[in-house]
């Protein structure tokens, strides 16, 4: 076996069981005795709980247990942890205001968990949860950040009086501001960026048991990272010894960073089931997850951009309200701060940019990282911001990203991060050629003939990925590690089995990590499986979040395999009778240097499970390597995406008939895998730009966009097909010189869309739009726009 | 979802008496906005009939001047059906671009005019038409049929048999989807038959489907795209939500109107 | 309270006591632990719990057991012919990369081969129009387009060198 399976389009090895339904979801799985959970949820925004009544639901039939808040108070349970600490402008830690995992004493947005009823079976759990009494006082609810930070608007939370969790800054204000002071021009903005609810396709799920024999827990969950899972829930939650508690994540229908968090409901169940001493399965209906899942995004900006007369970029400067939620998520508060404001550098040498940022809580579903995650609300300030500017100075699009362009690398932004190396012309030139805009210009007046207005617009991003070196993320303020652990167990007849802390949701690592594995080896690819989600199998993990996946996880696994080729060299070396040094590895043989003498890889591991003729006295038996990678830098895919859209001004509808992505993400294994990747992310773009929101009445505080009659999913005929290229700078720093390509999509496409939706209406006199850009929002933008084709660019 | 009593009668007549003397008991045609409305528990009748059996309101035919169809008949059946195709081509439209594939191969005729939801499209071509919808005990004119949001003229356990529809000289319909749910925003249905215009809107009048009567006086005149360029419904007496304003769908009541004229001029 | 249904589901013969409110898609995974099929909403909007009734894609999840009673239900399981060979959308799928996470596959499929069933040569407007039941969050559809138009040539191409029945439903 020697064929390269580097770059090349392997089809998938879990594909079969997906296929014919034998993929095994968390609530595919069944236990013997196993009980029901359904939550008891707050049908209101903000309220006391003046007493609950569960006696009714307790007696009724099939229940097992109902628990609630002083439950769990009473047996010590601990509230949900935030993993990262914003210190704000005032050297002040942020507000971390307890979340306990069932109510106590108020609720705070519509779908707080109130009580916990186990019952035999669903129905039965759902029909006993309407006997619960709970005695509301009903509270003001605030849910937009802007109107939270307003004076005499309702608290959310006692420790913070007037909602800010942290007001946070970034970047040098002094030289900011003094740049502007001296620009020839300066473009500005107000957008929000609206909320989006993730909406993997399966909703959460989870089924704990307790075992009396072991004392100890197993905890199935749809679940990005297994282990910081267990973390999370055993060191700060439960109090429990993490190695009495098994966490799987089997296969996972999507994530996309809503199942990055530990929940309420798995917390409660795991708890619950050494109460109840059986079995707790649950599983989010999707009203449910609507509610409870956490949402992405909204926020609420203004930026500024300062340029010279030639078009260079002097300075930016930020202000963001970024709403929260009612409590913080898992990673809440570092998504509007550490992954936002240090890519506003984007892909241009603006030497000064400052941005402030404050955090608040609402009576809303908790926000948390979203694809992408800061990254595209980023790119949309910095990308939104050079559309407008190169408008405003009649400047062509492409032409003012290119006299702003980075070109040499490394370089240190201004936000503090080191881009390690690009190639922004490339993917710009590509995609300008893919997207034929010198043909646009045609295909425009085509569009006007029959009464449509065509757009186009560019986005060109980049973002920080493979989280992340841990000690700067330490100074930062993460409270756990970043790095990634990998293992490579090779068997005594030469197959391998990988365990990966990273987790496979949908993006393939059964294939792409056993393709590296196999050509590392230069072993067949079916000859390697990869083990992922489950902790009672895997040395450790951080999981699977950031596009990090391959650069950090896969980086992890290369690791080990140097160590295996290592003890392989030696153990060749003692049965080829020959020197160390002289031991040469070649797709699948050790071979000692410019002879013909070689021992496979399977001779060698054999020879290591049955040391027989083995120097035991110097080595361990066995071929089993793990190894654990901590990156030196993030990795920095970058792409320009130019979308075009065809309006029709009679009814506001927006249609996109063209989208092109060019991306460098670095080295790629699978391109067919990576391709799949972007077409992904594109459509949640597109989504945000169009079609997704997610609205809460400003009154009531309740969700308007809580099912699918009301969130606007795309579908396949919202879609266009799409045109995909790659160019390829790699990554300098680490083993595989891979990037990461899981995000790219959601964040270079929500600015291209609305930059293409600008530029169709701009001969109207329109300037602005709020995403998404609702047939109604565009009618309305054109009914009250002054046509100014002066001013259209 | 509740518990309830299932039932499943073998013949009409056997329905009927079910359904008269079922205490808070539902009919159950295709299901497909009913069952996720127990789910959501909005909806929690005690028992649910099934007409699911009853064979006798299946089935399309052309009766003299009148298609008549099946209660029963499912939305994928009318899409396809030569004699739809044949008679009144834009129901075959309409039914085509009900809800979605699956939800058409489940959905009834009857069962949409009985919910009556505000949004739907069949209410539209009824009234359109003026189709004649027929129970168990009379013919109720479609002018008659409708009375408001998920109201319509049917006494409790009133079963639908078939609808009548008038065959037309030209008609058509155009909707304006929802992005979400992909129910009409706002869905126009419009027929001319001689000296007689019908223009149905659906989807935006804040007590379910209506008339345009305007614009039916000026398509009589003048069956023409002008004809109705200025013709306005008032958001007054529109549905107002988070897709579209009231303001909007007046708007796009003109739009659609027009744009299923052009249809049936063109006789699509 | 408990009913008796019985019904055909992929070729064999089941018969069940069930709760009226048993929702067809609880029954197959429930009681004849058929996980293939699986619940992404509650609103019928997503399609991950397609499956077909008498021929007809159907969303299970919008239908009771007790309807189906009497009916041939035929659910991912049961498109695999014996040979254990994947149904030609199947194996499109996988060729085309048209899946990711796996979760609304098994409906995404059923619905496609009620598609092509209807439309025996695609063009990728006709596609696309004819997923609007099910819902995908990770492909962006476009390579469930490629693999629904590769599947239906394959299909085609089936029928015209076989005059065998066409597989499953």
């Amino acid at each position: 076996m020697s064929e390269a399976v580097i770059g090349k389009s392997v089809r998938r090895k879990e594909d079969k069981r997906f296929l014919t339904g034998s993929g095994q979801y968390t609530d595919d799985v069944t236990l013997p005795r196993q009980t029901c959970a359904y939550f008891l949820r707050s049908p209101h925004a903000h309220a006391v709980i003046r007493k609950i009544d569960t006696a009714a639901a307790q007696a009724a039939p099939g229940v097992v247990a109902v628990f609630t808040g002083d439950d769990l108070a009473a047996a010590k349970v601990g509230g949900l942890p935030c993993g990262w600490l914003i210190t704000d402008v005032n050297g002040q830690p942020m507000k971390e205001p307890p979340h306990p995992p069932l109510a106590q004493g108020k609720v705070r947005y519509v779908g707080d968990t109130v009580a916990c009823v186990i019952a035999e079976t669903v129905y039965q759990a759902k029909d006993a949860a309407e006997l619960i009494d709970v005695d509301y006082e009903v509270l003001p609810a605030v849910v937009r950040p802007d109107d939270a930070i307003k004076p005499g608007a309702p608290a959310v939370h006692d420790i913070a009086p007037d909602n800010v969790c942290y007001v946070w800054s970034h970047g040098d204000k002094v030289a900011t501001d003094q740049a502007f002071e001296h620009a020839a021009h300066v473009t500005k903005l107000d957008f929000i960026n609206n909320r989006l609810i993730p909406n993997a396709i399966e909703p959460r799920a989870a089924v704990a048991q307790y075992s009396r024999a072991e004392d100890s827990y197993t905890l199935h969950v749809a679940n990005q990272n297994p282990h910081v899972e267990r973390l999370l829930m055993t060191a700060f939650v439960l109090g429990l010894p993490e190695h009495k508690v098994r966490v799987i994540a089997p296969d996972v229908g999507g994530g996309f960073g809503s199942k990055i968090y530990l929940y309420a409901e798995e917390t409660v169940i795991t708890w619950a089931s050494k109460q109840v001493g059986r079995p707790i399965k649950w599983t989010a209906e999707r009203s449910e997850s609507f509610l409870s899942d956490a949402h992405g995004r909204d926020h609420v900006t203004h930026a500024e951009l300062a340029l010279d007369n030639n078009g260079k970029f002097l300075a930016m400067r930020v202000r963001t309200t970024a709403n929260l939620g009612a409590y913080l998520s898992t990673f809440a508060s570092c998504i509007p701060t550490i992954l936002y404001a240090t890519l506003l550098a984007g892909q241009y040498t603006t030497p000064a940019i400052h941005c402030e940022v404050t955090g608040v809580f609402t009576n809303t579903s908790p926000v948390d990282a979203y694809r992408g995650a800061g990254r595209p609300e980023a790119a949309f300030v910095v990308e939104r911001l050079v559309a407008a500017a190169a408008r405003e100075l009649g400047i062509d699009q492409a032409d003012l990203r290119r006299r702003n362009f980075i070109t040499e690398f490394p370089y240190q932004t201004p936000v503090g991060l080191t881009y390690d190396a690009g190639n922004f012309n490339a993917t710009l030139d590509e995609a300008v050629k893919l997207a034929d805009v010198a043909g646009f210009e045609m295909r425009r007046q085509e569009a006007e003939r029959r009464g449509k207005l065509r757009g186009l617009g560019y986005s060109c991003y980049i973002e920080a990925c493979g989280l992340a070196p841990s000690n700067l993320a330490g100074q930062l303020g993460a409270r756990a590690g970043l790095f990634e652990a990998g293992e490579v167990r090779v068997h005594p007849t030469g197959s391998v089995t990988v365990f990966t802390g990273s987790h496979s949701h949908g993006q393939g690592h059964e294939t792409t990590f056993a393709q590296v594995v196999a050509d590392r080896l230069g072993i067949a690819v079916d000859s390697v499986d990869i083990v992922h989600g489950d902790t009672g199998r895997i040395p450790f993990g951080m999981g699977t979040y950031g596009s990090r996946s391959l650069a950090v996880g896969g980086a992890a696994i290369m690791k080990a395999l140097d160590k295996i080729i290592a003890k392989g060299s030696k153990i060749a070396a003692h049965l080829l009778e020959a020197a160390e040094a002289d031991i040469e590895y070649d797709h699948g043989t050790f071979r000692v240097a410019g002879t013909d003498r070689g021992k496979t890889i399977a001779e060698v591991a054999f020879a290591a499970y049955v040391p027989h003729n083995y120097p035991l006295g110097e080595l361990e038996p066995g071929l089993d390597e793990s190894a654990f990678y901590d990156p030196t830098n993030f990795t920095y895919p970058a792409g320009s995406h130019i979308c075009e859209v065809e309006i029709d001004p009679e009814t506001g509808v927006t249609r996109v008939v063209n989208f092109t992505a060019v991306d460098d993400f670095g080295r790629i294994i699978n391109p067919m895998i990576v391709e799949g990747q972007v077409h992904g992310g594109l459509a949640q773009g597109i989504g945000q730009a169009l079609l997704e929101n997610g609205v809460y009445d400003t009154d009531s505080g309740q969700l308007v966009t809580g099912t699918y009659m009301d969130y606007a999913m795309p579908r396949a005929d919202d879609l266009p097909s799409f045109k995909v290229d790659t160019q390829m700078t790699p990554c300098t720093h680490n083993p595989l010189g891979v990037k990461g390509c899981g995000e790219a999509g959601a964040i270079g496409a929500p600015p291209a869309v609305i930059n293409a939706v600008i530029d169709a209406l701009a001969p109207r006199g329109v300037t602005h739009i709020e995403m998404p850009a609702t047939p109604e929002r565009v009618w309305r933008a054109l009914q009250t726009a002054k046509p100014s084709r002066a001013k259209a660019a | 979802m509740h518990a309830f009593e299932f039932q499943r009668p073998k013949d009409l007549k056997h329905a009927a008496t079910l359904a008269r003397k079922t205490e808070n008991a539902r009919l159950l045609a295709g299901g497909q906005s009913l069952l996720p409305t127990m789910r959501l528990r909005l909806a929690s009748p005690d028992a649910m009939i099934d007409l699911g059996g009853l064979q006798e309101l299946r089935g399309i035919r052309l009766e003299g001047t009148q298609l008549v169809i099946g209660a029963m008949t499912r939305h994928a059946e009318v899409a396809a059906s030569k004699d739809v195709m044949m008679a009144i081509p834009a129901l075959a439209h309409l039914a085509a671009d009900i809800g979605d594939r699956q939800v058409r191969n489940m959905g009834t005729l009857g069962g949409s005019l009985a919910n009556d939801d505000p949004a739907a499209d069949y209410p539209a071509a009824v009234l359109g038409l003026g189709a004649t919808v027929n129970t168990y005990k009379r013919a109720i004119p479609a002018d008659k049929f409708f009375k408001g949001l998920y109201e319509t003229a049917l006494r409790s356990g009133e079963i639908i048999v078939s609808v009548s529809f008038p065959l037309v000289k030209r008609a058509a319909y155009a909707k304006f989807k929802n992005p979400a749910s992909r129910f009409a925003i706002v869905g126009v249905f419009v027929s001319e038959t001689a000296g007689n215009v019908r223009v149905a809107v659906t989807g935006a009048g804040a007590a379910g489907v209506f008339r345009a009567k305007d614009m039916e006086k000026k398509l009589a005149a003048n069956f023409a795209l002008e004809a109705i360029a200025k013709s306005r419904i008032s958001p007054d007496k529109l549905t107002s939500d988070i897709h579209a304003s009231a303001e909007y769908r007046s708007h796009l009541i003109t739009v659609m109107a027009q744009r299923a004229v052009a249809a049936a001029l063109v006789g699509k | 309270m408990g009913i008796g249904i019985s019904l055909t589901v992929n070729g064999k013969a089941v018969a069940a006591e069930i709760d009226p409110r048993t929702l067809l898609v609880q029954f197959l995974r429930d009681n004849l632990l058929l996980t293939g099929t699986h619940i992404g909403c509650d609103t019928g909007q997503c399609g991950a719990c397609t499956v077909h009734l008498d021929g007809r894609a159907v969303k299970s999840c919008n239908v009771l057991a007790a309807q189906a009673g009497g009916t041939t239900v035929v659910t991912i399981e049961g498109i695999t012919p014996a040979d254990g060979e994947l149904h030609p959308m199947q194996a499109a799928f996988r060729e085309h990369h048209g899946l990711q996470c796996g979760f609304c596959t098994p409906g995404m499929v059923m619905a496609a081969i009620d598609l092509v069933k209807h439309h025996p040569h695609p063009d990728e407007q006709t596609i696309r129009t004819g997923l609007d039941g099910n819902l995908c969050r990770c492909t962006g559809y476009h390579n469930i387009v490629k693999a629904v138009q590769s599947a239906a040539a394959a299909m085609a191409a089936e029928r015209s060198s076989s005059p065998r029945q066409e597989v499953a439903s």
